[in-house]
């Protein structure tokens, strides 16, 4: 069991950034993740990465959150970006021995490497550090079911309390000088810890249930948001399109 | 390792994962009465949240993906749940990925709501121990199914990713292993101290 991600989920204050409205960069980070996965050329790609690494840079994240978080996407990637050099046929630019490193398979490994990272960077960048109500609000306004909404906020509002209560059982464990190990016993004990988590989320969800009946819940929330459309998401959406449309354009062209 | 990045699946799969998710989403929100939604949120946080722990195997160390354990305890509302947890992965971890989350919801709620479906039977009238063992099959096939599924999407996107995909298949052997103990355990924990969390299903429900 670690400690890690329950405080990674930590709300950050982007002065910048914010001022947009939620919903405006919802769409924007669709857009260009889209845009991203339409381009072609690596050269274009890598261009639209250090375009992105400095959109970030300006956004408000520190250096290390970003590394941070792009060392995640890697987890995924190493395997593919490894074997790919070595497994897509073509002619060969440098040779290990028996293995050979072919030419479009080191383009392909590239390609994927820029176009992930600058996905990645792009979510970051837009939707990183935002409010998960002010991100629920938005989803909602942007047409999502509602139920869908509602599941979205209360999950939101009980990942830290449930994380709080698994620390808390994580306390216990380790006051008792458990270690985890890849014994009958060692994960039967993590097994009943999360059977822990689900009964007294199940009572928890009981009680929430009857204390918002009590206020006269009848199943919709009502959805209070201050966000408008205004002047600067213009200036960005425009913004946002011109530069799309020319990171397609030279894709396509070149 | 269900969370497959944005950029590397093909426009077709990611347009199919998404309309599969939609399918699934439609069917567990038509089955998700007002009254399930705090138990479903409360539940897939704590889902979210379990699958954080590294459990360890050997010397290095695995996340659950708790599939099959998801699918038995919320039945066909583990598409809501699990897309609402792999949003919010997606958008504060950068798990994952926006145009992959169809195919990522498919991937891990498919199996396991197919596989408890199946030993569902079993599960609401069985002892502890048996709806135990019945569970860690479950949670094993769930993991080999969320496996084949995400290889299916890559191998469908680029032929060159084939190589790979084995390579990312085997590694997922472990984690069937330690995902079936663990579900196993989950459930006859449940069976014993909470059975309503196994019998109160959709099926059971509406009989009730």
């Amino acid at each position: 069991m670690s400690d890690a991600g329950f405080d990674a989920a930590i709300v950050t204050e982007r002065p910048r950034i914010d001022r947009l409205d939620p919903r405006t960069r919802v769409l924007a980070s669709f857009a260009v993740v889209v845009a991203l996965v339409a381009t072609r050329s690596p050269l274009v790609l890598a261009g639209a990465l250090g375009v992105l690494v400095c959109a970030a840079a300006v956004s408000g994240h520190s250096a290390r959150a970003l590394l941070h978080r792009l060392a995640h996407v890697e987890g995924f990637l190493v395997v593919l970006l490894v074997l790919l050099p070595l497994t897509v046929p073509g002619p060969a630019i440098a040779a290990l021995g028996p293995v050979a490193i072919s030419e479009p398979g080191l383009v392909r490994a590239g390609t994927l490497f820029l176009r992930v990272n600058g996905a990645a960077l792009a979510v970051f960048t837009l939707l990183g550090g935002l409010e998960p109500i002010r991100f629920g609000h938005a989803l909602a306004r942007l047409g999502l079911p509602e139920k869908l909404v509602h599941l979205l906020l209360f999950t939101a509002r009980w990942v830290s309390e449930i994380g709080e209560e698994a620390r808390r059982l994580h306390e216990a464990l380790r006051a008792r000088a458990f270690r985890p190990t890849t014994s009958r016993h060692g994960l039967r004990t993590l097994a009943h810890v999360a059977g822990r988590l689900v009964v007294a989320a199940i009572e928890r969800a009981e009680r929430v249930d009857e204390a918002m009946r009590c206020r006269a819940f009848a199943g919709r929330f009502a959805l209070v948001d201050r966000n408008r459309f205004g002047a600067i998401d213009l200036v960005f959406a425009a913004g946002l399109t011109i530069g799309l449309t020319l990171l397609l354009a030279t894709d396509r062209w070149t | 390792m269900a969370h497959i990045p944005d950029g590397v699946l093909s426009a077709p799969v990611l347009i199919g994962g998404a309309a599969l998710a939609a399918t699934g989403l439609a069917l567990g929100l038509a089955r998700l009465d007002e009254r399930d939604i705090p138990k479903t949120a409360i539940l897939a946080a704590v889902f979210f949240v379990v699958s954080l722990f590294a459990v360890p195997v050997g010397p290095s160390s695995v996340h659950l993906l708790l599939g099959g354990l998801i699918g038995i305890v919320l039945g066909v509302r583990a598409f809501p749940a699990i897309f609402v947890g792999l949003l919010l992965q997606a958008v504060l971890f950068g798990f994952g990925g926006l145009t992959s989350l169809g195919v990522d919801v498919v991937d891990m709620a498919a199996p396991g709501v197919i596989f408890a479906a199946l030993a569902r039977p079993i599960l609401e009238r069985a002892a502890p121990a048996t709806a135990g063992a019945v569970a860690a099959l479950v949670g094993a096939f769930s993991v080999a199914g969320t496996a084949a599924a995400m290889a299916t999407a890559l191998a469908l996107s680029a032929a060159d990713y084939l190589p790979s995909l084995k390579i990312v298949v085997l590694t997922q052997a472990p984690l069937a292993l330690v995902e079936a103990v663990i579900t196993g355990f989950v459930v006859a924990y449940l069976a014993r101290v909470k059975p309503e969390a196994l019998g109160r299903l959709p099926t059971a429900e509406a009989a009730s």
